[in-house]
């Protein structure tokens, strides 16, 4: 009895001491729906994943939290009289994790990484043939044909440590949907503000600052520790920001953004995410494995894909779903893109009369049944966009099973080709439109389309895809973007839904404007005094 | 003098004989048990009854209009005009109606795991009780290693592997006999252990010795002489898993590994409802909520009173 209150008065002393110092020791709580898949940096192209990776690795360059491009591996860049070489200047005096120099020869290393078959980097840098070492500090990437905007593709290829990578054997990318599984999946060795201190699946990921980290004094570099923990369950991760477990939710639920915005000690952040939310359809296969029609797919018929695209009610999702926290849109691709205009942008005609016509004249008066894979610890309301979707569709007979997984479960199936009919959001980091063609139109071949899930193919649109990233001349480059998009249009292969807005909710001492690609970096992260 | 012989001497019907059983008195006497035994009652006929009293078919996608959703109780909701009265809940479905038929399936999905769970245990005690040996020996040491884990992880366990193993197509149709296969399967023990007791006494008694003197097969003196013996406990131990089997399907159902959303049990209206309880609308979760918590009280106070009442030992 006597030690208990010695006990007592060395805890509070103990407290004491640890609040004084915490003047510099800010620990910055955060939660978000899911988890980063992998910490491969170039096994899978995914925001959660980019995000969690952009703290401890680095690109050569990269977004800053306006979205505005600045320099980070490389100090500059500029195309050289060769109008196919791009040469980048490196930071010197940087170094890796485990205490080795970062040089040009890293780079030719992670360059090449992410353009291995495995990467899923690898479309960004389709028109790169061959990146050379120039000096020590000095990089160029050649690129099949002039290639103006080469560097907007760079924001997120990770730069790792040669030496490190092979000596642990991790040349190659983890093949992510075939299960495969390196060193590099488990540890990390960037250059980045923030070191991995500890990391368990879907639990808790622990990072602490870089102490020799070459940007110290360039950014704000506030937070001490990072304790990242996914809570998928909305009404969990709201609980958790109100109760104060944690500071930062990358994703407060719509339903809630009133009563966080009214508690006093928070806030919420919001803006346009640069994302679309839409449903792939499989259009290219002869049957479809997931429905009940033999010998033909449905999904085949132009009839049906615009009588689907007619059934959905875009304003009803908006209102009941995302609480006005979307806009409703008639393509996938968000309005921070090159080549996004107005007249692309507009919505369906919802007409459920029109589309039932449509159904009957493809001769599927009865309907049919099929079945919708879905995240559902993805996007914004993920499940609940596709629950009120099953609704629509049996409007006009289709009756939809929906199967809602886990994102770990969801996209394999697409980059396996095993959905006929799924959900998917697509930001656009480059914020233009090839990107969204290399990946999402493009034929799936080795070096494109490898989230093309459509099965869709067109030599001609292929072709035209390919041009775009040498062709020099920007007006002609446009107008062929433009002739692209007004195919993808016309044939419905996408069934587009909203573009996402973001909502970060965070105590009020933060200081953090959203992200347009939500990639917050959390060395911009200030505390108010 | 002979009217009252007559009376006495005519045999009872079988209903006057059940009011008159010491049971039927208990309950007569028991508040308890008779309310409870409404409660129950009228949810299950409304259960039962769902497609003619439920004012809504929320099971059919195609009836729901999304602009409803969220509409509060009796008030008239934006997109149709119809009145809910339990309000609708985040896809335009109304609550009430949508309470009802997750019911059914909770109720359905509990007594069809309770029926296998007795049937294997009752099956599996018996054997045991009567056989000894090694065969006792084996079914009791499986038993009490599934003891030593709860019950709803068993479930968990079975639920993954046997929906690991459906085609995903048929998951959807598959989703309410999985759940009935892994909750029965998880409930087995309590039967078993029940029944194995009851035989070994009764295996001993002189009726169970003369049908084998007079060399009447095994499986008809288990069946004929020794389960009607041995029923009493496991009404008892049926009863009280009833309410467990509907709250591990909630559970299961509450976890997202159970009836799928498109078709809800109890479980899974609660576990949407869940998402909402910051945002001040309390219905989504408030009824079924309530309605699970009638449900499994009824129950299991139905089965503590049948328990005093059949175990002379708390008369």
């Amino acid at each position: 009895m006597l030690h208990r209150p010695t006990i007592t008065i060395a805890t509070a002393v103990a407290m004491a001491l640890a609040g004084m110092s915490s003047a510099n020791a800010n620990t910055l709580r955060w939660a978000s729906s899911g988890d980063s898949l992998t910490l491969d940096p170039h096994a899978q192209n995914e925001g959660p994943t980019h995000t969690l990776a952009h703290q401890m690795y680095e690109p050569l360059l990269q977004r800053d939290m306006a979205g505005e491009i600045i320099p980070a591996l490389a100090t500059s860049w500029a195309v050289t009289d060769d109008p196919t070489v791009w040469r980048f200047t490196l930071r010197q005096g940087v170094k890796f994790h485990n205490g080795a120099d970062f040089n040009a020869d890293d780079v030719v290393f992670s360059i090449n990484r992410t353009r291995a078959p495995n990467s899923a980097m690898k479309e960004l840098l389709t028109s790169v043939v061959d990146v050379k070492k120039v000096d020590d500090y000095t990089v160029d990437l050649i690129t099949e044909g002039p290639n103006p905007l080469l560097p907007a593709n760079l924001t997120n290829q990770f730069m790792m440590d040669e030496d490190w990578t092979k000596a642990n054997g991790a040349e190659q990318p983890q093949d992510f949907d075939n299960g495969g599984d390196n060193f590099a999946v488990r540890n990390v060795n960037g250059t980045g503000a923030f070191k991995l201190t500890s990391r368990v699946i879907d639990e808790k990921t622990v990072l602490t600052a870089n102490e020799d980290y070459w940007g110290k004094d360039e950014f704000p570099n506030e937070i001490t520790e990072i304790v990242y923990t996914p809570i998928q369950s909305a009404g969990t991760r709201v609980a958790a920001l109100l109760s104060g477990e944690v500071d930062f939710i990358q994703d407060v639920p719509v339903q809630d953004l009133a009563r966080v915005d009214g508690t006093d000690s928070l806030k919420v952040n919001s803006a346009p995410q640069n994302r679309t939310i839409f449903f792939g359809l499989n259009v290219g296969d002869e049957d479809l494995t997931n429905d009940n029609v033999d010998g033909k797919n449905p999904f085949a018929d132009l009839r049906v894909r615009q009588a689907m695209n007619m059934a959905i009610n875009r304003a009803a999702i908006q209102r009941v779903v995302m609480r006005d926290q979307s806009q409703p849109t008639g393509i996938i691709m968000p309005p921070f893109v090159a080549g996004w205009t107005e007249a692309l942008d507009a919505l369906p005609e919802g007409n459920m009369d029109g589309a039932k016509a449509l159904m009957a004249e493809a001769g599927y008066e009865e309907g049919f049944t099929v079945t919708l894979n879905c995240p559902n610890d993805r996007y914004v309301n993920d499940e609940a966009i596709c629950q009120a979707a099953v609704g629509m569709f049996a409007q006009i007979g289709i009756n939809v099973n929906l199967d809602a997984k886990p994102k770990a479960q969801h996209f394999p199936l697409i980059a396996n080709k095993e959905t006929d009919f799924y959900m998917l959001g697509w930001g656009v980091p480059t914020f233009d439109s090839e990107y969204i063609f290399n990946f999402l139109v493009h034929t799936s071949s080795d070096d494109r389309g490898s989230w093309n899930g459509t099965r869709y193919s067109n030599p001609e649109v292929d072709s035209m895809i390919v041009s775009l990233g040498s062709e020099v001349d920007l007006e002609k480059r446009a107008g062929t973007v433009a002739a692209i998009w007004e195919t993808i249009q016309s044939e419905v292969i996408y069934l587009p839904i909203h573009h996402q807005v973001l909502n970060w909710g965070m105590a009020n001492n933060i200081e953090f404007p959203v992200q347009p690609e939500d990639q917050p970096h959390f060395k911009f992260l200030t505390y108010a005094q | 003098m002979n009217n009252i012989q007559n009376d006495t001497a005519k045999p009872l019907a079988w209903y006057q004989r059940a009011w008159q059983s010491d049971v039927c008195w208990s309950f007569r006497h028991t508040p308890i048990a008779m309310l409870s035994a409404l409660v129950f009652l009228i949810l299950v006929s409304m259960a039962i009854f769902a497609p003619w009293v439920a004012p809504h078919q929320p099971f059919d996608p195609s009836t729901l209009n999304l602009m409803d959703g969220f509409s509060p109780p009796m008030e008239s909701a934006i997109g149709s005009g119809n009145v809910y009265w339990l309000g609708a809940d985040d896809q335009g479905r109304d609550i009430f109606s949508t309470i009802l038929y997750g019911m059914r399936l909770s109720l359905f999905i509990g007594v069809a795991a309770v029926f296998l769970a007795a049937s294997l245990g009752v099956t599996l005690g018996l054997i045991a009780g009567y056989a000894g040996g090694w065969v006792d020996t084996i079914i009791m040491r499986i038993a009490d290693i599934q003891l030593t884990f709860p019950s709803i992880l068993v479930a968990l366990l079975i639920f993954g592997v046997a929906r690991g193993l459906t085609p995903p197509e048929l998951r959807d149709q598959m989703a309410v006999w999985v759940l009935i296969f892994s909750i029965g399967l998880s409930d087995w023990v309590q039967f078993a252990r029940t029944v194995r007791s009851s035989t070994m006494v009764e295996a001993n008694k002189d009726y169970v010795q003369a049908a084998r003197l007079i060399g009447r097969p095994r499986h008809v003196i288990l069946r004929k002489h020794l389960l009607p013996n041995v029923m009493g406990p496991v009404l008892v131990i049926a009863t009280i898993s009833l309410a467990l089997a509907i709250i591990a399907e909630a559970t299961l159902s509450f976890l997202g590994v159970g009836a799928p959303p498109t078709k809800p049990s109890l479980g899974t209206l609660i576990r949407t409802g869940q998402d909402y309880l910051f945002s001040g609308e309390w219905w989504i979760i408030l009824f079924p909520a309530m309605t699970l918590l009638l449900l499994a009280l009824s129950v299991n106070l139905l089965g503590d009173w049948l328990r005093d009442v059949l175990n002379p030992k708390l008369r």
